[in-house]
């Protein structure tokens, strides 16, 4: 459970939706533009009700569609305004084509994302299928394990994201974060939006004195200068990150880093897992640590950019490890965590590799409980010990093949 | 990108590097200047002085400003000209012009 760190702050019960939409309040962008969608719904109805009760000043631009909610955010922040969304899956999907435009466009847009399946068949459920669909598309990726690390990545996201020039989406788990009430402590407003601090925008479209044109066409002689200016830009994200997550320590205590480490001090057998399943990870490797085995874990918190270098570092010792996806590529190969651990392993470790194992759990909403992550670190153990070989292939877990 | 930076990208012989531009292809104002954006023009407007009586129709209806003015001795805008360097020769000037007969005529490009 959560416990108070911060002196001033207030310990509540709340969704994760309900502590995103309160970090929107706090943060209070001058526009939000979304789209009604299950399971995010909440985090702009609540947002909006503040806005109809005058309890925050932003303008609230209702659109028929997640691309316009998109495209009025993209509007909104060329203006120069601190612009937001919020939306989840075919929402997500939706925006698609804006999403690269926000990146390409070096937009600091700020989205407050709940991880849902991608239909069909049509679910509403949580996986992260659609993010991971748009990790190539120049957004910061930022994933939550609870309500707590929700509410505290959205005030980091506006700092990243601004500082970056690059667009940031905040996620967490469909229903199992997003509409679980859980412990969460807020801190002051006035400390909050001190932490923020005031968006200046390097050029606003809306300053008529210096006027410029953006979204120009550049064909063969310029469009590839100014996609790697986006790429080195993700490549130079990381060290933002982490000074805002310093800051972020030192004004309100709670630390982050782009993953947090899980009793991976001399640990022999581990996985890698983004979001609320790192929760339920951690009390079975407490069981598993009890009986001695080592086991330990990474809990992805920043996706993009991806903390290569230093996970080849700290996966180096260990001796076998899973990466558990909560989407499936469907690519003939693995899914998307495992693609980028195994590159990072074999680019910065000289070719000192753990073994490896790829598994796909939890999609559309499927249980994952205790007892199948124990049977994972089983498998782990045994081929640990050369009892057991990776199957090179990716498994599927609590499914009926 | 600014004007001068324009200007040399326009040349061809220097292209910029990633490092020297803008990001986001962000694109000052006032950079058509550099270019002669009217060379693929397949009709020209024709502007008889004589008959024209100032009345400014054609420089705001144009999508190029190329007519060109400058203010006379009561520091009124009279039309000089037409800008040929950026005129696409779409026609609304004549189109537009309210003179019986048309102080703006479009006449086939000779190249």
């Amino acid at each position: 459970m959560i416990k108070p760190i911060y002196s001033k702050g207030k310990i509540v019960a709340k969704t994760g939706n309900e502590a995103m939409a309160e970090a929107m309040r706090q943060i209070e962008p001058d526009v939000v533009a979304a789209y009604p969608i299950t399971p995010a719904t909440e985090i702009v109805q609540i947002f909006s009700q503040f806005v109809s009760d005058g309890i925050v000043k932003s303008e609230y631009v209702a659109v028929e569609s997640e691309h316009s909610a998109m495209s009025a955010a993209i509007g909104a922040s060329a203006a120069g305004a601190r612009a937001m969304t919020g939306t989840a899956a075919q929402g997500l999907a939706l925006m698609w084509e804006m999403l690269y435009i926000a990146s390409g466009l070096r937009l600091p847009i700020v989205m407050a994302e709940v991880n849902r399946a991608l239909s069909a068949p049509i679910n509403i459920h949580g996986d992260q299928s659609d993010t991971m669909g748009a990790r190539d598309s120049g957004w910061i990726q930022i994933y939550s394990e609870n309500s707590q690390e929700a509410y505290d990545n959205m005030i980091q996201a506006v700092r990243i994201a601004e500082k970056c020039m690059l667009p940031a989406m905040v996620t967490t788990d469909g229903f199992i974060i997003s509409h679980c009430m859980e412990v969460v402590e807020t801190y002051p407003d006035k400390d909050v939006k001190k932490f923020v601090g005031q968006y200046k925008p390097q050029r606003a479209l809306l300053n008529t004195k210096k006027p410029y044109t953006l979204g120009s066409i550049e064909l063969q002689d310029y469009y590839f200068e100014h996609r790697w200016q986006l790429a080195e830009a993700m490549n130079k994200a990381q060290d933002v990150v982490l000074d805002v997550a310093k800051d972020f320590a030192k004004t309100f205590g709670r630390k982050y880093g782009m993953y947090e480490k899980y009793k991976m001090d001399g640990a022999e057998i581990a996985i890698v897992v983004i979001g609320s399943t790192a929760g339920t990870a951690k009390v079975v490797i407490d069981e598993l640590r009890k009986k001695g085995i080592k086991a330990g874990m990474i809990k992805i918190r920043v996706f993009r950019p991806f903390p290569a270098a230093m996970i080849a570092k700290d996966l180096a010792k260990v001796k076998a490890v899973a990466i558990m996806d909560r989407a499936d590529s469907c690519a003939g190969t693995f899914a998307p965590l495992y693609t980028d651990v195994a590159a990072a392993l074999f680019a910065h470790n000289e070719g000192k590799m753990p073994k490896m194992e790829n598994y796909v759990y939890g999609l559309g909403g499927r249980e994952i409980a205790p007892e199948h992550i124990t049977a994972v670190y089983d498998k782990l153990a045994k081929i640990a010990k050369g009892k057991a070989k990776p199957s090179n292939k990716v498994e599927y877990i609590n499914l009926r093949k | 990108m600014n004007r001068a930076q324009i200007k040399k990208a326009a040349s061809c012989q220097a292209p910029l590097r990633a490092s020297e531009i803008a990001p986001a292809g962000l694109v000052e104002a006032g950079t058509s200047v550099e270019f002669n954006t009217g060379d693929w023009r397949a009709n020209r407007p024709k502007w008889f002085k004589e008959k024209c009586i100032h009345c400014l129709l054609c420089w705001i209806a144009c999508p190029d400003s190329s007519i060109l003015l400058k203010a006379d001795k009561v520091k009124t805008s009279v039309m000089t000209g037409i800008d040929y360097g950026h005129c696409k020769g779409c026609g609304i000037c004549a189109k537009e012009c309210p003179v019986k007969d048309k102080a703006i005529i479009m006449e086939e490009e000779k190249k």
